[in-house]
């Protein structure tokens, strides 16, 4: 469960305004999607809730946890797939889930138990003791979900998560996000991609231009625009039809 | 943070580059430096001193008494080229004697007769030979104005008022010293290049991979995470250290020392105390090169900061060239010249100092200290995470 109210964050001693007035809720069991043209905030907004940055001002919780107060906490409640997605590539894509695993704190037991299960989730066993020199994107994102959520997280944050993979990659991942939210965690994705909303997210919060534009489920947010397709309402409510192209 | 240490290190020690670098040529560069300049230049000057000494003379004839002294000298004579100074400048003879016709004349009236030693002194490998015809030269004068004054009933001491003699009262570990004076600088050269790969992949590297975000997000302290790579980056500097350590010692086994006339004070103990007044150093060099490599966004950025870096080492190498003044307290507590003045004590074959020793590893601890902890923040600086923005 997170709850985000009032977030806002300026770059270039306040000159740039990356973040204003942004508040949602992300529920258990839920998958909620952050949408909005690059550029919009997503990214900053998920970076100020993982704590690589501090909020110039609003409140942020995560199962009660306040990530700026305890950031070790959130640290350890929180899976993050960030936007970058780098690897080692002189380790074996076993050796890189570990590493993290092994920064959680976990038992070497218990990471090579958890490395069991994702090689079988994400059908990585083709690859998992080869080192990542060379990995397709594909095997790059699931590395990047295995290590994040080595520690097996109640809350999942993900940034831009279906960028440079193909249709089956695609699909296959979906699928775990999926599997995820009938596990009863709280997931956040980002995007920009209205197909991915439309197929994945219970609740939408559109983001433009650093503010929440509109927020609802699918349904809701038709209705708020009067369209009758998504893409329309998209672009009618974040009020231009910038960002759509990329 | 020893989960990021074991990593870094598992990591890089399968990095081919950083293998040879940290544990090959980093170690082995000096010492096989040294090995192949001093043998080099020793065989150079045994040569030179060795050899019959071949020397083109012009006008010969007009002193036959001086010709024949140097022929008794074991000096071959040979008959000048047509243009002596052509040939010096061209290189196709190293030092002509020009004999003028008026050799014969002063001679006899009394007078001093000049003799012309043609040779470029600007041009260095000259100088033993141009060393050896003077030398010749002067004994020979010495040798006449003896026997004239004797002739002449005056003792020949007359002329010498005063007889400067130089003890010379450098130790055979001394003057092998004088060699060793560039070692410190190899030592500490090593300690950087070791550290300098280590340094670059674990902070830009680790931007460039677009690696570091995930993993500051990890929990746990930022300054843990820069501590096990600051670790890692110490132990590949201690360690090439440790190897190029050993390497010297075996090198100094390969010197012809006894034909140079010197000891190199350069044994395994030597090399332990070296070690324990270096190994303060390495943890600088980590600490100075991940501050200077974390601003870096990639390997290539990183790679020409830290060819300005391997300077730092140098510098007190330098004055210590340009003002070679004797050991004094002060200089053991500035870090890197510390191990320069203390180093050299060492090979010379001086008793330790052990308050020297100290300071000098207590002063580079601290300001090694000082560096890591400046290390230790950056990654609470946003702009150092973020790769794109």
């Amino acid at each position: 469960m997170i709850d985000v109210q009032g977030l806002r964050k300026t770059f270039d001693r306040s000159k740039v305004v990356a973040v204003d007035e942004v508040s949602f809720q992300a529920k258990d069991g839920e998958i909620t999607g952050l949408l909005g043209p690059n550029g919009a905030g997503k990214t900053t907004t998920l970076r100020m809730l993982y704590t690589l940055l501090p909020p110039d001002a609003g409140t942020m919780s995560i199962d009660g946890i306040d990530p700026r107060r305890d950031t070790l906490g959130v640290k350890r409640a929180i899976g993050v797939v960030p936007d970058s997605r780098g690897l080692y590539d002189r380790l074996t894509a076993r050796e890189n889930v570990a590493y993290y695993g092994q920064l959680q704190g976990l038992s070497r037991a218990l990471i090579d138990q958890r490395v069991a299960e994702f090689c079988d989730v994400l059908d990585m066993h083709a690859f998992i003791d080869r080192k990542t020199e060379g990995f397709s994107q594909g095997q790059r994102v699931k590395v990047a979900i295995a290590r994040a959520l080595i520690h097996d997280p109640k809350t999942v944050l993900l940034d831009e998560p279906t960028n440079g993979l193909d249709v089956m990659t695609t699909r296959a991942l979906r699928q775990f996000l999926l599997t995820l939210k009938a596990q009863g965690r709280c997931v956040v994705l980002s995007t920009h991609i209205m197909q991915e909303v439309a197929a994945l997210c219970d609740h939408i919060v559109i983001i433009a231009k650093g503010r929440v534009a509109a927020q609802g489920s699918a349904r809701e947010l038709l209705q708020q625009s009067g369209e009758a397709g998504l893409e329309d309402a998209f672009v009618k409510l974040i009020g231009s039809d910038e960002g759509l192209l990329s | 943070m020893k989960a990021v240490w074991l990593k870094e290190i598992k990591d890089n020690l399968r990095d081919r580059r950083v293998v040879l670098s940290t544990l090959v040529f980093g170690p082995l560069f000096g010492p096989v430096l040294l090995v192949v300049m001093l043998g080099f230049a020793e065989r150079q000057t045994s040569e030179r001193l060795e050899t019959t000494l071949e020397l083109p003379v012009v006008g010969a004839e007009h002193a036959p008494n001086l010709i024949g002294y140097l022929e008794r000298q074991g000096v071959v004579i040979q008959p000048a080229p047509d243009d002596p100074e052509a040939a010096i400048k061209n290189e196709t003879e190293e030092v002509i004697v020009r004999i003028p016709e008026s050799f014969g004349q002063s001679w006899t009236a009394g007078h001093s007769a000049s003799v012309e030693v043609l040779a470029d002194q600007s041009r260095r490998y000259t100088g033993t030979t141009v060393r050896r015809v003077r030398g010749h030269l002067s004994a020979y004068n010495r040798t006449i104005a003896q026997l004239r004054l004797q002739m002449r009933g005056v003792d020949p001491e007359l002329t010498r008022p005063i007889n400067v003699v130089t003890v010379d009262l450098a130790t055979p570990e001394a003057r092998g010293g004088m060699v060793l004076s560039f070692l410190p600088y190899f030592i500490l050269i090593m300690v950087f290049v070791g550290s300098m790969h280590m340094a670059t992949d674990t902070t830009a590297g680790e931007r460039e991979r677009k690696s570091l975000e995930p993993l500051l997000i990890n929990p746990l302290p930022r300054w843990q995470i820069m501590a096990g790579k600051l670790a890692a980056t110490t132990t590949f500097g201690l360690l090439t250290l440790i190897l190029g350590l050993v390497a010297f010692v075996v090198a100094m086994g390969f010197l012809p020392l006894d034909n140079m006339n010197m000891t190199l004070n350069l044994d395994f103990k030597v090399a332990a105390w070296v070690f324990v007044m270096t190994a303060p150093a390495a943890l600088f060099a980590a600490a100075l090169l991940i501050i200077l490599a974390s601003f870096a966004k990639s390997y290539r950025e990183a790679q020409s900061y830290m060819g300005m870096v391997v300077l730092v080492p140098m510098l007190p190498s330098l004055y210590i060239l340009i003002n070679p003044t004797k050991a004094e307290q002060w200089m053991t507590l500035v870090p890197l010249l510390s191990q320069n003045v203390l180093i050299l004590e060492l090979v010379r074959g001086e008793p330790i100092n052990g308050l020297w020793v100290a300071l000098c590893v207590l002063s580079t601890t601290l300001a090694a200290g000082v560096l890591a902890v400046v290390a230790g923040g950056l990654y609470s600086r946003p702009k150092l995470i973020f790769t794109s923005d």
